[in-house]
């Protein structure tokens, strides 16, 4: 009986309450983008058709469903340009992400290896650029990188470069300002699972022969894996759907995936068009989503 | 394979003190120091341990005796002195560079790899060839008897086959010194014990030198040939099992090993060849002569409970001793039965109190003694060890 209590009514609601907000708040809208992304553009409020409307009657619901078709998908599939947008999106999200990890892995090793009370501080420090608006964050690398902003001032104050570099529209300036916004989502998760790690592991590795490098391969690596796997994915998948980074710092000839959307949505006011890119971009993410629960179940099941 | 292992003379008689005496040390600790910011964690120890021993560094928590074995393991490096493995100076040597291995209190198993990969990977790291890899981890996986176990993940495993992994792994190598630090403290104390006893016997059949630390005196008596106490970053003293609890150098050191009555001097009298010692709490107690006199520092009689018998009151008698026995006249005050002793607390007369440890060697209570019952207490004098305070 007693254990029966502690599931009583208020727990179970409180169980229900996330699958109440999913439908709500993910289902449903993602079932309206599903329903527009199979309909027409049209020159009307809203700017779509057919417009289900359950007053209408059974008869003209029926003729909504049958003008439903998938041609948006079919010229997504066909045109260059969503095909590219695509691709560019993945290389951008996949170049950035293996540098996040290049420069995140060191610093969240560092900080799990500070003594106690100056990991809070670096914590904090990591933490701290949240507290300014991320759009003024960028602008800023605006003003560093523009022809004589701060980073060519520099570079031509140490004799580096003779003349200003252009940074400003090129990949390079989108790539620092992805990596600048996105290191803190790389940092957390890795920085937790290295701080969590016995040091003794690492010890013992070196007490059986392991110079320092193999230490690191052979223990420290390995063990880190499910931080790098979280690392990894809380930068992948919004990078890929990334749209003011590349806006404000990339230059304007090749777009990734969320720049198209938007033009499709707000510029050419093709709602079904962005909306079967939408759902089309949601499948790719799922990939590698599955991909890590899957690696996640395989290690829980080897860790029993 | 067993022929590649390093035998000794001292090996076949672990116990050969005298052979000890004539060999050089495998291991010399001089002057060795190390403090962590203000605080002398180890404060000039110096030591010497030959080829087959086993050593026990024995202290409370945070004497020194860890941070003195990972200096030999080499995670940390001393501020003064030297230690010699073999007549080389390894103190500034990197971890992997010393022919030393060590067995972690948690034993640090490595989480992601199997028992076969754990202890192999040592083995690889020394550039063995696949085959004798896998012949030394078979061998390895019989002596600690972990067959049908290889391909198990540490934390598939009991507390006490993860235990035998890491002493597994800790031993593939075959180091010249083998480190265990509280090598028993996370197992129960029936596997402990039974534990034990397989370390002593594996140690012998290797001929191996082992240094284990432990806060557990019980643990350091029964298994090492030699142990050092440790106190606040100093050795206290050095010696067999039973010279550390039958002549302990100090009033703390017969306090930590084992239990102990202490009556602190107040008046020392020669009487002819004895030395009789006033106390306040039991009177006057004739003593054996100190080994080496002590000046004028405050003194202290110590006799170990077991030492103190106890008769129904009357004179006591034993051959040779009439004398010179000490007979304290007291009432008993406390029992405390503990199925192979019983401990009487007897409250003397002269005021103190003395622990009784008798032995309960007959089933039935005839000889037991009870409550309020006025009782003798007696030792001899060859029973009672003057410390310095």
């Amino acid at each position: 009986m007693s254990a029966r209590r502690i599931f009583a009514r208020p727990a179970r609601l409180a169980a229900i309450a996330p699958y109440v907000w999913m439908v709500l708040f993910f289902l449903v809208p993602f079932g309206f983008v599903l329903k527009i992304s199979l309909s027409q553009t049209a020159i009307a409020q809203p700017p779509y058709e057919p417009v289900f409307d359950l007053m209408a009657g059974w008869g003209a619901l029926k003729t909504a469903f049958a003008a439903l078709s998938i041609d948006n998908f079919r010229l997504l599939v066909s045109d260059d340009i969503y095909v590219f947008a695509y691709v560019r999106s993945l290389t951008v999200a996949v170049t950035a992400t293996a540098l996040l990890l290049l420069i995140g892995y060191p610093i969240a090793y560092g900080m799990a290896r500070l003594p106690a009370r100056w990991q809070a501080v670096a914590m904090v420090l990591v933490i701290v650029p949240f507290w300014t608006s991320f759009l003024i964050r960028i602008y800023a690398w605006i003003n560093i990188l523009q022809h004589d902003g701060l980073l060519n001032q520099i570079l031509l104050a140490l004799h580096l470069v003779s003349q200003p570099v252009v940074w400003l529209s090129t990949d390079s300036a989108m790539y620092i300002g992805i990596v600048y916004s996105y290191l803190p989502f790389m940092i957390l998760p890795l920085y937790a699972t290295l701080a969590k790690m016995e040091p003794a592991l690492e010890e013992a590795a070196s007490d059986l022969g392991a110079p320092r490098w193999q230490v690191f391969w052979l223990v420290t690596f390995p063990l880190s894996l499910p931080g790098v796997g979280a690392g990894v994915l809380l930068c992948f998948i919004p990078i890929v759907g990334e749209f003011v980074i590349p806006d404000l710092l990339a230059g304007s000839n090749a777009l990734m995936i969320g720049q198209t959307l938007w033009l499709e949505f707000f510029t050419n006011k093709d709602w079904p068009v962005a909306s079967a890119a939408a759902i089309v971009l949601l499948l790719v993410l799922l990939v590698p989503l599955l991909l890590y629960e899957r690696l996640q179940k395989r290690q829980l099941e080897q860790g029993r | 394979m067993t022929d590649e292992l390093p035998r000794t003379d001292a090996a076949a008689d672990p116990v050969g003190e005298t052979q000890f005496a004539a060999s050089e040390p495998l291991l010399r600790i001089e002057g060795v120091a190390k403090t962590f910011g203000t605080f002398r964690a180890v404060d000039g120890v110096s030591l010497d341990i030959k080829t087959g021993e086993f050593f026990a560094l024995l202290g409370p928590s945070g004497c020194g005796k860890t941070t003195l074995l990972r200096m030999l393991a080499g995670f940390e490096a001393p501020d003064q002195g030297r230690i010699l493995l073999g007549g080389k100076d390894i103190a500034q040597a990197l971890p992997h560079e010393r022919p030393i291995n060590m067995m972690f209190q948690n034993y640090a198993l490595f989480p992601h790899l199997s028992v076969r990969d754990n202890i192999a990977f040592g083995l690889k790291r020394a550039g063995m060839a696949r085959a004798d890899i896998a012949t030394r981890v078979a061998e390895m996986v019989a002596l600690v008897k972990l067959d049908g176990l290889e391909k198990r993940k540490p934390d598939q495993l009991s507390g006490g086959q993860r235990q035998r992994v890491a002493l597994a792994r800790a031993l593939a190598r075959r180091p010249q010194l083998l480190l265990l630090d509280e090598p028993l403290a996370a197992l129960d104390k029936k596997l402990r014990e039974s534990t034990q006893g397989e370390l002593m016997e594996l140690q012998r059949r290797l001929g191996m030198t082992f240094i284990i630390v432990t806060h557990d005196q019980e643990e350091a008596m029964t298994m090492a040939s030699r142990i050092g106490v440790m106190r606040d970053g100093k050795l206290a003293q050095v010696a067999s099992p039973r010279e550390l609890y039958e002549a302990p150098r100090s009033r703390w050191i017969a306090e930590f090993v084992g239990d102990v009555n202490l009556f602190d001097a107040e008046s020392k009298l020669r009487d002819g060849h004895r030395l009789v010692i006033g106390t306040r709490d039991a009177g006057p107690l004739v003593v054996a002569e100190p080994r080496e006199p002590f000046g004028e520092v405050r003194l202290s009689v110590a006799i170990r409970p077991e030492k103190v018998k106890l008769s129904r009151r009357g004179p006591v008698r034993e051959a040779g001793h009439e004398t010179a026995i000490n007979q304290l006249d007291g009432v008993i005050a406390d029992i405390c039965y503990l199925g192979g002793t019983t401990t009487y607390k007897v409250k003397l007369d002269a005021g103190g109190m003395v622990q009784a440890s008798v032995a309960n060697s007959a089933r039935l209570d005839v000889d037991a003694y009870s409550l309020n019952q006025p009782v003798v207490a007696w030792f001899t004098p060859d029973d009672c060890v003057v410390l310095p305070s």
